[in-house]
């Protein structure tokens, strides 16, 4: 959720009352958004302005500036009204280009006119860019915004992709100018990572870039990255263009609007835009924008009350939904009721986002509490590999190991080399963007985490005795997932001695908790369901002689089936984990008893 | 019990008192003497008082002048016999104590020296036979024993003379005890089969136990304090009448995990920022359904079910995309679609591990639990939501709840789950919960009059309060310490959870 930063003192003198700090998580509270923290101490030492940091809903881009959040506030305490956004007449237009198709195809253009910025409103106007850039615009992937003096540049504009050595200006706060391949190699300087440099890769590819100009050849910006210093905003800048160009034709619109929603108040005929007419013959896309026409939602009255457990008449429900910015009046449709969204809502998507905000208006902790669910009726039921994992669990508890919860994520070499394993491609999922070398496939045996349980804990009084009972991951092609969980169960001794009788023991102890009795003679001394297990020196984990795998007969007749392995470990494989002990090591497939 | 003990005890018998054991044990190591006066003691047979005793004795030297005479009185009655000496042949009579008993004579006054360098007896002295040899007497004195008669400049002379050293030796003094016999009873340690068996034990006598003592631990294995605490969590579940979900399943697909809850391709959560992705294997299958498929896709396009849709192209490859589940919900919405074959009230759950590509701190990890319940039935209301929260955070001790406003992508309204903790003196989250958007339930085909309630929280975080645990890795992974597993206590939710 995304956290916005308002100045306190500014902040409250809007909502017409100096809060305590008790009050004001009330009103947040109950309207749904939350105070992370107000930096009064911290700004009386460093001398700065006290700031309250909110945190706002991921979908509430009205919420991203003082201005919004003050505006929503005011309207929740019934202390505003939702401004009546309005357009004046266009002046001018922007041309967007077929080339654009190649690289970003959409762009909108508007006018805020006879602007007056204070210092505040300034940063705040540049503060939401960036939060804009970074939430809804996905770093700029999908709609990058430039804004201008508009009195610098002539339209009609045009929005053309053109290659990057033609694309010649002084990019803002340069002083030189460069031509777009220029640009690239100087974003790419490491002083830049952290900043311009993250949206170089957008477009670096791209035979073309893309570039908004004025009538004149001007270059305004090369989107994503940068405006040019010749248009460049300030304090004193009366009147703002803003360009909007996207990947993404919706949120070029929800982008534009939000912008001109919160800063038009400051406009010499405040909440009023001049729209630019943009040309866009080839794809479709010619329209004004912005686009201030009225959306309107139909929403049952029947349906709002049905979910909140109430029979609130139409009205009330229209005075509830008010305090959230949502006019609604009585549709023509009965019982139904017409909602118009206002342009700062692009969040409400369905009746259920009116519903929500028909309950918030209300008051969450106000609905009455249904009586409804009982919980006779219902059969509760474990999964069933739950329960046999739990049985592994008592019987290894109960025989004194004690259960450990490693990460089911490790390094390649815990999972392979370090077990003297070779990876045959066929067995392990690889994570595609792990940021630590700790996470790059999910085991496939429960021996690394045992393993490094053991060496963290090797001041402990030996011998050390664990075990998990945990889920291991496979490939499997043939699935819609391409892997399947199973549940594994695993136990190590690790102390003076490689202890592989107790192992074993411990194995015998738990088969027979699962009703299975050993068989001697490997199998042959009884034909009846059993285990035993067989010396298997094709298991490089373990010493050799002292590798075996565990035989399972389920019942009378059945053929025997290899459900596990025990062994010494390998004096390699307890260097590599850093445990200097002997060990022995006993796992289970835990579906077998299913 | 030893000779020695008996010994003693029969000299007590004897003597009503030792008055020092020095005296009447004098060859025996004190060492020894004092386990046995204790081994006597802890029966009550005696009780004795320790006594330091400081004495002298000569070294050779010392003894060989009480036998011959000081070294000043040696040569003065050399001197005598020959009446004059040249000063170099005392040497020749007396090796190197002459020079010392030289310096001695020529202090007492006994003997002068003339111009030939010869000594001759000193004019003082009127008879050598009456000179008397102090040295030689104060020796005796110390040998004898009556060195308290000395003074302590004087002891302290003789020592740098090297003629006495200094000795300690530690007696005791023994008086009878309460149970003073000359015999000995064994005391016993502990009742044994044998005594039970035999009777003897009315006969014996048994040591006192100390009860201020933790005992012996016995030896144990123990399970992990988040296991048990999930208990204590499907434990509730299973009392409402939950059925557990077949959440083994990590890796899952775009389309489970993101797309069939109505999370939109271009949401932040997709992120690689905040999602593990797959490269091996690398691509899914799609869901066998098709006709849910389409609804998938016209719903996030252009919106369908009374939805406005998010209006972007859909795209089936980033369906495909395989992922590391990032809530167990992937598999609720599982759970959900199979419901739709035959919609019926019904009641899961899951407690399972979940995956977040997010830098590893000490409250989080790449991986964790995540506590999930789903709950459908027909006409649902919030309230009814809200009040089944109250009875399932009541069964882990937790009242008074209140519900904030939120946001997720695939509920609406969402709900998140506050209580006061009384520590801390402010309401703190303790889960997330709300109402599946029908976008992503009439989807699947569940009837639109069939609403759903999910709702989650966390197993590390409750079970970090409950055990007072402050970095999460010290929970969960191999950075446990056993020692912690080992001793930590039952959990049970009921208890305290917020102490």
């Amino acid at each position: 959720m995304p956290t916005v930063s308002v100045p306190k003192q500014q902040f409250f003198e809007l909502l017409g009352k100096q809060y305590s700090n008790e009050d004001f998580d009330e009103l947040c509270f109950e309207f749904g958004v939350e105070l992370d923290e107000d930096t009064t101490e911290e700004a009386l030492k460093t001398n700065e302005e006290p700031e309250l940091k909110i945190e706002v809903g991921a979908n509430r881009y009205d919420l991203l500036c003082t201005e919004g959040i003050a505006q929503s506030l005011n309207e929740f305490l019934g202390r505003k009204e939702t401004p009546n956004y309005k357009l004046s007449e266009p002046t001018t237009k922007l041309y967007i280009e077929p080339s654009t198709e190649q690289i970003r195809p959409y762009a909108a253009a508007a006018f805020l006119r006879g602007i007056k910025f204070t210092e505040k409103s300034y940063q705040s106007f540049i503060n939401l860019q960036d939060k804009l850039h970074s939430n809804l615009c996905r770093n700029r992937t999908l709609v990058a915004i430039g804004t201008h003096d508009a009195d610098t540049i002539k339209g009609p504009f045009h929005y053309r992709a053109l290659p990057p050595t033609d694309i010649k200006f002084i990019p803002l706060f340069q002083t030189k100018e460069l031509n777009g391949k220029e640009l690239i190699d100087l974003y790419k300087q490491p002083e830049q990572k952290n900043n311009l440099g993250r949206f170089v890769h957008i477009i670096e590819d791209s035979p073309v870039f893309p570039v908004v100009m004025d009538n004149e050849g001007t270059v305004c910006s090369l989107p994503p990255l940068i405006n040019s210093e010749h248009s460049k905003i300030s304090l004193n800048t009366t009147n703002v263009l803003i360009e909007c160009t996207a990947t993404d034709k919706t949120k070029v619109e929800v982008v534009i609007n939000q912008i001109v929603a919160m800063f038009s108040r400051y406009c010499a005929e405040p909440f009023v835009v001049e729209p630019v007419e943009v040309v866009s013959e080839h794809n479709q896309q010619s329209r004004f924008t912005p686009d201030f026409s009225s959306k309107t939602m139909e929403v049952s009255t029947q349906y709002i009350n049905s979910c909140l457990g109430l029979e609130q008449p139409a009205q009330e429900i229209c005075d509830n939904l008010k305090k959230l910015s949502l006019h609604a009046t009585p549709s023509q449709k009965d019982g139904y009721l017409k909602v118009e969204i206002p342009i700062t809502r692009p969040d409400i998507l369905h009746p259920c986002d009116i519903m929500e905000d028909a309950a918030i208006g209300y008051g969450y902790n106000k609905l009455p509490k249904g009586e409804k669910l009982s919980s006779a009726s219902f059969v509760a039921a474990p999964l069933p590999i739950n329960k046999i994992s739990d049985i592994f669990r008592a019987a290894s508890a109960q025989a004194s190991w004690i259960e450990v919860l490693p990460l089911t994520l490790c390094s390649h070499d815990e999972n392979y080399k370090f077990l003297r394993v070779e990876d045959d491609g066929t067995q392990a999922v690889r994570l595609a963007n792990p940021k630590t070398s700790e996470f790059q496939v999910v085991r496939t045996t429960l021996l690394p985490g045992l393993l490094k349980t053991v060496r963290e804990n090797r001041k402990h009084t030996l011998p050390i005795k664990v075990f998990e009972a945990g889920d291991i991951v496979l490939k499997n092609e043939k699935l819609e997932r391409k892997a399947y969980n199973e549940r594994h169960w695993g136990a190590i001794y690790a102390g003076k001695n490689s202890g592989f009788e107790v192992i074993q023991g411990l194995l015998g102890k738990i088969m027979e908790t699962f009703r299975t009795q050993w068989i001697a003679d490997f199998g042959k001394a009884a034909s009846t369901r059993g285990y035993w297990i067989e010396e298997d020196d094709s298991l490089p984990t373990f010493f050799p002689g002292r590798g075996a795998k565990v035989m399972f007969r389920p019942r009378e007749g059945e053929d025997a089936k290899k459900i596990g392995t025990l062994g010494v470990l390998h004096p390699e494989v307890m260097k590599n984990f850093d445990v200097p002990y002997a060990a022995s090591y006993v796992e289970l497939n835990s579906e077998v008893f299913l | 019990m030893s000779d020695f003990q008996l010994e003693i005890l029969l000299k007590l018998n004897e003597l009503g008192t030792i008055g020092s054991t020095l005296e009447v044990f004098p060859n025996i190591d004190p060492q020894i003497v004092l386990s046995s006066l204790n081994s006597l003691k802890a029966h009550g047979k005696l009780d004795y008082t320790k006594q330091d005793k400081n004495y002298f004795t000569l070294t050779k030297e010392g003894d060989e002048i009480v036998a011959k005479g000081s070294h000043e009185m040696r040569l003065l009655q050399l001197v005598n016999k020959f009446s004059k000496l040249q000063i170099k042949e005392v040497a020749t009579h007396m090796g190197a104590d002459g020079k010392i008993g030289q310096a001695k004579a020529f202090k007492n006054g006994w003997i002068s020296k003339n111009k030939d360098n010869e000594l001759t007896v000193s004019d003082k002295i009127s008879s050598v036979d009456a000179v008397v040899d102090e040295t030689r007497d104060l020796l005796v004195k110390i040998q004898k024993g009556e060195y308290k008669s000395v003074d302590d400049k004087t002891l302290n002379d003789l020592k740098k003379r090297k003629l006495i050293t200094a000795k300690k030796e530690t007696g005791f003094q023994v008086v009878k005890g309460a149970d003073f016999s000359t015999e000995l009873t064994k005391l016993e340690t502990d009742l044994t089969a044998g005594m039970v068996a035999s009777g003897t034990y009315k006969d014996l006598k048994f040591k006192p136990y100390n009860f201020n003592s933790e005992g012996i631990f016995p030896e144990s294995g123990a399970l992990h304090p988040l296991s048990k605490v999930r208990e204590e969590f499907r434990q509730i579940f299973f009392s409402m009448g939950f059925q557990e979900m077949p959440s083994n399943q990590y890796v899952d697909t775009g389309f489970w995990n993101f797309d069939a809850l109505y999370v939109p391709q271009q949401h932040p959560a997709r992120d690689l920022q905040d999602t593990f992705y797959l490269k091996d294997p690398i691509k899914s299958d799609l869901p066998d359904d098709k006709e849910y498929m389409e609804n998938i896709k016209a719903v996030h396009e252009q919106g369908k079910y009374d939805s406005i849709g998010y209006r972007y192209n859909w795209k089936p490859e980033e369906s495909q995309k395989l992922v590391l589940r990032t809530h167990t919900t992937a598999i609720s919405a599982y759970m959900l679609k199979k419901l739709a074959e035959n919609p019926k009230p019904t009641r899961l759950f899951s407690i399972d591990r979940v995956f977040r590509n997010e830098a590893v701190d000490a409250t989080h990890l790449a991986e964790f639990h995540q506590v999930e319940g789903v709950l459908a039935d027909y006409n649902l209301t919030l309230g009814d939501l809200i009040k089944f929260m109250e009875g399932f955070f009541e069964k882990m001790g937790v009242t008074g709840l209140r519900f904030k406003p939120t946001y997720n992508p695939y509920t609406e309204p969402s709900m998140e789950i506050y209580s006061w903790h009384e520590g801390l003196e402010k309401w703190v989250e303790i889960g997330n919960s709300g109402m599946f958007r029908p976008e992503m339930l009439e989807s699947m085909g569940l009837p639109p009059n069939m609403r759903v309630l999910g709702w989650g929280l966390s197993l590390e975080r409750p079970t970090m309060i409950k055990y007072g645990v402050q970095n999460i890795r010290e929970l969960l992974g191999h950075k446990v310490s056993l020692d912690f597993i080992e001793t930590n206590p039952a959990a049970r939710l009921d208890e305290d959870l917020y102490e």
